[in-house]
């Protein structure tokens, strides 16, 4: 391929008349070592995605002969995608994960914006204590509290429940709340002003200015939390064992012991868990950038 | 930090009490949100602590205190303590990280053909779920698998047991960090440089800098603090390692990480005393880290991102 120059995007035209032939030639070096450098890196990035959908679409006998780089026989192969659903009881794990998600990403969104709502647009007492308990809490990692949230789980009765995952994700994300608290000071507390002289209360002005102004942080929070709660293993694993109710990383992970070493079946299962992410990430990809970006710094 | 801003600046000024119906009004948008909080962050925070001075068993009624016993169980049973080792290869494992996403960050902040495409690649297995990641490296470290396939063809020998070898299992898997969490490094490098003002290079290209002086002081004073930043969350995330490890190998061959060993304690041998004196020790180190990282690196960030 050709390569062209690189500079900033923008800085305008460099005066070359001055750079010597050695320089030109040095400049090219890098930049062949630019590209090398990234097609590596992509390499690297996209061999064991490729080689697992590949994987995905032999038969056992294929999948068990030494190539992992050989082609599938049939193209069209998707006898390990019926295994996958139906013996790996992907469907259930789609299904369970689907519930969870939408009620904990809405429940998310409910519980950050309402707080949000009351810290920056309520003068009242205790309001430094409440935001500097958030602020603590934001601070302990869970992964460190769960021996102990299990017994609270399991107090509540919510032990093998859809519910136990839904109301961890829903009541742990501290994040979320400071996502909201930093766009909610871009709405003008006019809006409230003239929506209060209208004779509108607290509620009203939740629902009708304030959330509607939120949309650009809802978005943010949808897609992280959505991600997050999509991909997570640890919390189902602790509190869903029952078969019954696998998300898809827990049924993907139980694929370890019926499938053993039927490396076709469980790399369709892992395909089938990727396509989404990859979809959802084609789709929105300018919003992912920034939601995690913004997500992870604050 | 950022947090810390929010406690001190205000927004605009909230609206002043108008008589009981704005006194109350607060409390009913925070009644839920506290609940979960005490309920789900400040009930298991403070049982935890009450738990690692027992020996519980998670079941019986009688919790037996027994004082410091479990601390010192931990810090004298080498069995127990090792595993704070098997964080060094993460840790070591994240300044690789960082390094290659300080590079590509860097690379693709200049004009790059196919500049949108090389990004998706390269942050996309940050997405994928951990559970599939963990199939695919299995499959990956075969013996005579996929990557003795690529060592070969290098001259490296044609089988190794990159799991099964304790000398090697630790450099897979945090080699199987790398590869996943590379890409959110690199996405946050990425925005802080776009972050700093084109003038700033148009002035060191009129001062004659080349490339690695334009790195050197344009780029890298401009995104320090995202950098410490990144440091500690990958110090932080290295000691709470769980995933990666626990699908692949179980913490079987010598890789076994601290938090592995504390759900194993409570949830498998029922010995919850003791996992929590393990978990409070975690909790511990990780404060003193992000406390210490509040110290190093004040407020400089908030305006980056």
């Amino acid at each position: 391929m050709t390569l062209v120059e690189t500079k900033p995007a923008s800085v305008p035209a460099r005066q070359a008349l001055g750079a010597s032939t050695a320089a030109l030639a040095r400049r090219r070096v890098a930049v062949v070592l630019k590209y090398a450098t990234l097609v590596v890196a992509s390499l690297v990035m996209l061999t064991p995605l490729v080689v697992v959908f590949l994987t995905s679409l032999k038969t056992p006998a294929e999948a068990a002969a030494d190539d992992p780089f050989s082609l599938p026989s049939r193209w069209f192969n998707v006898d390990n995608y019926v295994v996958a659903f139906r013996d790996g009881r992907m469907l259930e794990g789609f299904e369970n994960t689907t519930f969870i998600l939408i009620i904990s990403v809405t429940g998310t969104v409910l519980i950050g914006s309402m707080t949000a709502y009351a810290l920056d647009r309520f003068h009242f007492r205790g309001r430094t204590l409440v935001l500097s308990a958030f602020l603590v809490a934001a601070l302990v990692p869970a992964v460190t509290t769960q021996v102990s949230t299990f017994q609270v789980i399991d107090f509540l009765g919510l032990f093998n429940t859809r519910w136990s995952a839904i109301a961890l994700y829903v009541g742990t994300d501290i994040v979320s709340i400071y996502i909201f608290l930093q766009m909610i000071r871009s709405i003008p507390v006019s809006l409230d002003e003239a929506a209060r002289v209208d004779g509108a209360g607290p509620w009203t002005i939740y629902w009708r200015i304030i959330l509607p102004n939120l949309k650009p942080a809802i978005a943010t929070v949808v897609i992280v939390k959505g991600i997050t709660v999509y991909n997570d293993f640890y919390i189902p694993f602790l509190y869903m064992p029952s078969e019954d109710l696998g998300t898809i990383s827990t049924s993907l992970f139980r694929f370890k012991g019926p499938f053993g070493a039927s490396w076709e079946a469980i790399s369709a299962g892992a395909i089938l868990v990727i396509v989404p992410t990859l979809v959802v990430f084609l789709a929105l990809q300018r919003y992912i950038y920034n939601g995690f970006t913004s997500g992870s710094v604050k | 930090m950022a947090l810390a801003t929010l406690s001190t600046r205000r927004g605009p000024t909230p609206p002043r009490g108008r008589g009981a119906r704005s006194r109350v009004a607060p409390w009913m948008f925070l009644a839920v949100p506290l609940a979960f909080l005490v309920v789900f962050t400040v009930i298991p925070v403070v049982n935890m602590f009450w738990y690692s001075f027992t020996t519980w068993d998670g079941l019986d009624p009688q919790k037996e205190f027994v004082g410091l016993k479990n601390y010192v169980t931990v810090a004298t049973r080498p069995q127990l303590f090792q595993v704070f080792f098997v964080s060094l290869y993460y840790i070591a494992a994240s300044f690789v990280q960082m390094a290659l996403a300080l590079y590509f960050a860097t690379v693709l902040s200049f004009r790059t053909r196919l500049r949108n495409v090389f990004k998706g690649i390269i942050f996309f297995p940050y997405l994928i779920n951990g559970v599939a990641i963990g199939f695919i490296f299995l499959l990956m470290f075969q013996p005579g698998g996929t990557l003795d396939r690529v060592v070969a063809l290098f001259g490296g020998g044609d089988q190794h047991f990159w799991l099964g070898d304790p000398a090697l299992v630790n450099w897979s898997l945090a080699g199987v960090s790398v590869w996943r969490f590379m890409g959110l490094n690199f996405v946050l490098f990425l925005g802080a440089i776009a972050s700093i003002p084109s003038s700033l290079y148009e002035a060191a290209e009129l001062d004659g800098a080349n490339r690695w002086q334009q790195f050197r002081y344009v780029i890298l004073p401009g995104i320090k603090p995202i950098i410490g930043l990144s440091f500690i969350l990958a110090i932080s995330g290295s000691l709470a390692v769980f995933e990666i490890p626990y699908i692949m190998t179980g913490g079987a061959n010598g890789s076994k990480t601290f938090v592995i060993q504390t759900v194993d304690l409570a949830f498998k041998f029922n010995k919850v005393g003791l996992a929590s004196a393990c978990a409070v020790i975690l909790l511990v180190i990780i404060l003193l880290i992000t406390w210490l990282q509040r110290r190093i690196l004040p407020d400089e960030r908030v305006e980056m991102s």
